[in-house]
């Protein structure tokens, strides 16, 4: 018979405001088990544990259970405090009397009825718990980061400077990612490229990091500390070791009419191509959409003018296996599509532009060389409408846009306002604008210097419809502080459309069984206590796949990341999760069932010898849990038909138990 | 006469990594359901024995609610489907024996979702509601 210490806290006023913390603690006095019961304001403070370690003492108590907020919170901090008092952790269980009952009750009786119930649950289970041992396994020491944009290169860097290896899967043919595309960079006005290249190259030559580009991941198996992953190198018909990155190549190229996605498509590069002159790797790659020898096999001029010889037509894609012990995710974001904005006439009007392709434009390297020009006939605007939020903060626009806020565009558009007028002064700039959100260093005045030294015209309201009119645009928008409808005449249209993850983020999170929310970002741990874990072991979260993040945010977040990769790695052995499947050998009758549902082929069958009737000795085939490999799903107890696979932790008595004390 | 109002006993099944996060959720976000809903926490929807709901339906549950994770967001990759499938075959037979298909329910609930997890559970309690108590699987003599 167990000795049971029960122990509700009351959570300040978050438990005890809506359960009468004392009733509750009295009531499961009497329950089986149970020979103490009591209640205090912060069971989690070091008085609170203090004084659970005190009566596992004077009690001699063998099992706990903790009538507090979620187990998701404070489990491992319990288990903790019983192994300090030395009874074995796994001998705790929570009642969840916060989460799942105070916050969401507003009558006393009823929550603290319910709580009655939820604590008797818990010491229903505890009854049956039995000491657990979680095993050990090693951790390989290589962290793999996906995505090699600015957060998966300052993520890559820290931890390869801690003297770990790094491995960087990038879909592209560079790494680089979004801040490669920026002209300069708010609120200091540095240039994006002068900042990111030398960390690209950092990136390159660091002789722990090795970077897969036009690569992607195909699958992930195993567990943290020990990751099985699939690295998919796509075919890009040059020798990357033999390459030179001279360029002849893509200069030589006769197809020239291929869109040119690194200027998003305003410009148009060859079908092999280096995307951009400061590219990591600086290898060709060839486009084999566009290439007319991998399409017809008549051309082979690019392998003609190559003199290292480089160009391989029938480079297949290759697969690499590779462990890891720890994987961050740095997928990013792109600007939504403008399909669903038609009002801003996006598709009529060349001259109605997104914000990044602004910055391309506004790019000493991009397909104006920097200088400003309508896209559709090359002269220079001399009227500019910024539009603010574009599919952002839509909350009644779920189906076209994004509910949340985007957070980058209104600095950027302050940017872009005070680069266009510094840059030209005859320029006149108006931003319309639902609010303006400077929420960050040196952001506010940034903000105040294109309003007032640079002379922005900054307009609180929403545009509701751009029109093309002969070369010009008819902007027709409401000011909301002067309470009056606009048309205003503009050369060029910006449109700050909403950010969202990059559509690879979604697939991903299935392989790594990391969770997303419904925006298709990934979920952290604990959003202010955990926030760059993911809940799952092993999977940490770096930049905006996380959510909408400006470059000083990601670089400190993909700091963050490192640090909890280099405190993951630096371990030897983990100490796993005893919460797994076993089989009862006496039970088991050697079916298989057990063995064909294991998602992780846990499960063996071996014949073993059984002592048999009458002094013989029986061979049988039974079924054995490999507990380093086992995840404790449970999903085989439920196949076995005999019952003799069950889940530590989790067995079916305990949850028996717990169904009949909530049914009592 | 005065009726005593009826409140059904109602056992939720959650899975851990996203379902039980999931009421967690609805509970940070003070998102009120019936407390006659109690959650029960496993370590993945596939652990879920049909035999837990027979019994809960033998103790005098009036209603079972299973939930998961979405389908192929399972943290254990394929629990939930084995879920699915399990639980349609359990619930045709309930409904065989005479518990109502209302009474049982399968439903994915993410980490992300507190406000469908509320709401599930209060359209759930009250669907149980209206069909009043389940006599016909209640082993009377867990009663004493």
């Amino acid at each position: 018979m167990q000795r049971i210490g029960v122990f509700v806290c009351w959570c300040g006023s978050n438990i005890a405001g809506t359960v009468d913390v004392a009733k509750v603690a009295e009531a499961l006095k009497s329950e089986p088990g149970v020979v103490l019961s009591t209640n205090y304001q912060y069971m989690c403070s070091q008085a609170g544990q203090e004084m659970i370690k005190e009566a596992v003492k004077e009690h001699k108590l063998t099992g706990l259970v903790i009538c507090s907020c979620s187990p998701r919170m404070h489990e491992a901090t319990f288990r903790k405090t019983a192994a300090a008092a030395g009874i074995n952790p796994y001998m705790v269980e929570i009642a969840n009397i916060r989460e799942q009952c105070s916050w969401i009750h507003k009558d006393m009786e009823e929550g603290t009825e319910k709580a009655i119930v939820l604590g008797r649950t818990a010491i229903a289970k505890v009854n049956l718990n039995a000491p657990l041992t979680p095993g050990e396994s090693p951790v390989t020491k290589r962290a793999l980061v996906i995505g090699g944009g600015i957060a998966g290169i300052q993520t890559a860097l820290d931890i390869a400077d801690a003297g770990f290896y790094v491995d960087i899967v990038e879909k592209k043919p560079t790494i680089g990612g979004k801040m490669a595309q920026l002209d300069k960079t708010f609120p200091t006005l540095d240039c994006a490229a002068c900042i990111l290249t030398p960390k690209m190259v950092d990136v390159a030559q660091h002789e722990r990091i090795r970077i897969f580009s036009y690569s992607e991941v195909e699958s992930v198996k195993g567990f943290v500390g020990n990751f099985d992953v699939t690295i998919r190198k796509k075919a890009r018909y040059v020798k990357e070791d033999v390459c030179t990155g001279c360029g002849l190549c893509t200069e030589k190229c006769p197809q020239k009419k291929v869109p040119n996605e690194f200027n998003l498509g305003m410009d148009n590069r060859r079908a092999i191509y280096i995307p951009f002159a400061q590219a990591v790797p600086k290898v060709a790659t060839i486009d084999a959409d566009y290439c007319t020898m991998l399409k017809t096999g008549k051309c082979g001029v690019c392998s003609k003018v190559c003199t290292a010889k480089a160009i391989d037509y029938t480079q297949k894609d290759e697969f690499i296996e590779e462990k890891y012990g720890a994987i961050v995710a740095a997928t990013g974001f792109n600007p939504i599509s403008m399909d669903k904005f038609d009002e801003f006439a996006y598709s009529q009007s060349k001259d109605v532009i997104t914000s990044l392709e602004f910055e391309r434009l506004m790019n000493a390297a991009g397909p104006t060389a920097g200088k400003l020009l309508r896209p559709s006939d090359g002269v220079h605007p001399h009227k500019i409408v910024f539009v603010q939020c574009v599919g952002s903060r839509c909350a009644s626009c779920a189906e076209k846009g994004k509910e949340y806020c985007s957070k980058i565009c209104c600095m950027y558009t302050a940017k872009h306002a005070m680069l266009t007028r510094d840059k030209y002064p005859d320029t006149d700039v108006t931003v319309f604008y639902i609010d303006v959100r400077t929420p960050g260093k040196q952001f506010d005045e940034f903000y105040r210097r294109a309003v007032e030294e640079y002379g922005v015209h900054y307009i609180k309201g929403m545009v509701g419809k751009v029109s093309p009119e002969g070369n010009k645009l008819i902007v027709q928008g409401s000011d909301l502080i002067a309470n009056k409808q606009l048309k205003i005449e503009a050369d060029l249209v910006v449109l700050a459309a909403a950010i969202e993850p990059d559509k690879s983020a979604r697939p991903l999170a299935t392989m790594l069984t990391a969770s997303m929310d419904t925006n298709d970002f990934f979920t952290e741990a604990h959003p202010k206590l955990r926030p760059v874990e993911s809940p799952t072991a092993g999977i940490f979260l770096s930049g905006a796949c996380q959510g909408p993040k400006d470059i000083p945010e990601t670089v400190s977040q993909a700091g963050a990341a490192a640090a909890k990769v280099i405190g993951l790695l630096a371990k030897d052995k983990l100490t796993g999760n005893p919460c797994v499947a076993h089989s009862d050998e006496m039970m088991c009758n050697g079916c298989s069932s057990c063995e064909k549902v294991c998602p992780y082929g846990a499960i063996t069958y071996s014949d073993k010898e059984f002592r048999g009737p009458n002094r013989t000795t029986l061979i049988r085939r039974v079924a054995s849990v490999n507990e380093a490999i086992c995840q404790g799903c449970g999903c085989c107890t439920v196949a076995c038909p005999s019952g003799a696979m069950d889940l530590k932790g989790f067995a079916s008595k305990q949850i028996m138990a717990e169904v009949d004390a909530i049914c009592k | 006469m005065q009726v005593n109002e009826y409140k059904p006993k109602i056992v939720a099944f959650c899975c851990n990594w996203c379902s039980y996060a999931g009421a967690d959720l609805a509970g940070s976000n003070r998102l009120a359901y019936p407390a006659e809903v109690k959650v029960i926490r496993v370590p993945c929807s596939c652990r879920v024995n049909p035999m837990f709901i027979l019994r809960a339906f033998q103790r005098g549950a009036d209603g079972v609610i299973i939930c998961g994770c979405h389908p192929g967001d399972c943290h254990y990759t394929s629990g939930n489907y084995y879920t699915r499938r399990r639980m349609a075959l359990l619930f045709s037979m309930l409904d065989y024996l005479g518990i109502e298909k209302e009474r049982t329910r399968v439903e994915w609930v993410s980490a992300a979702e507190g406000a469908k997890f509320a709401a599930t559970m209060n359209d759930f309690v009250q669907t149980v509601t209206a069909l009043g108590e389940n006599k016909r699987l209640e082993d009377l003599r867990c009663k004493k």
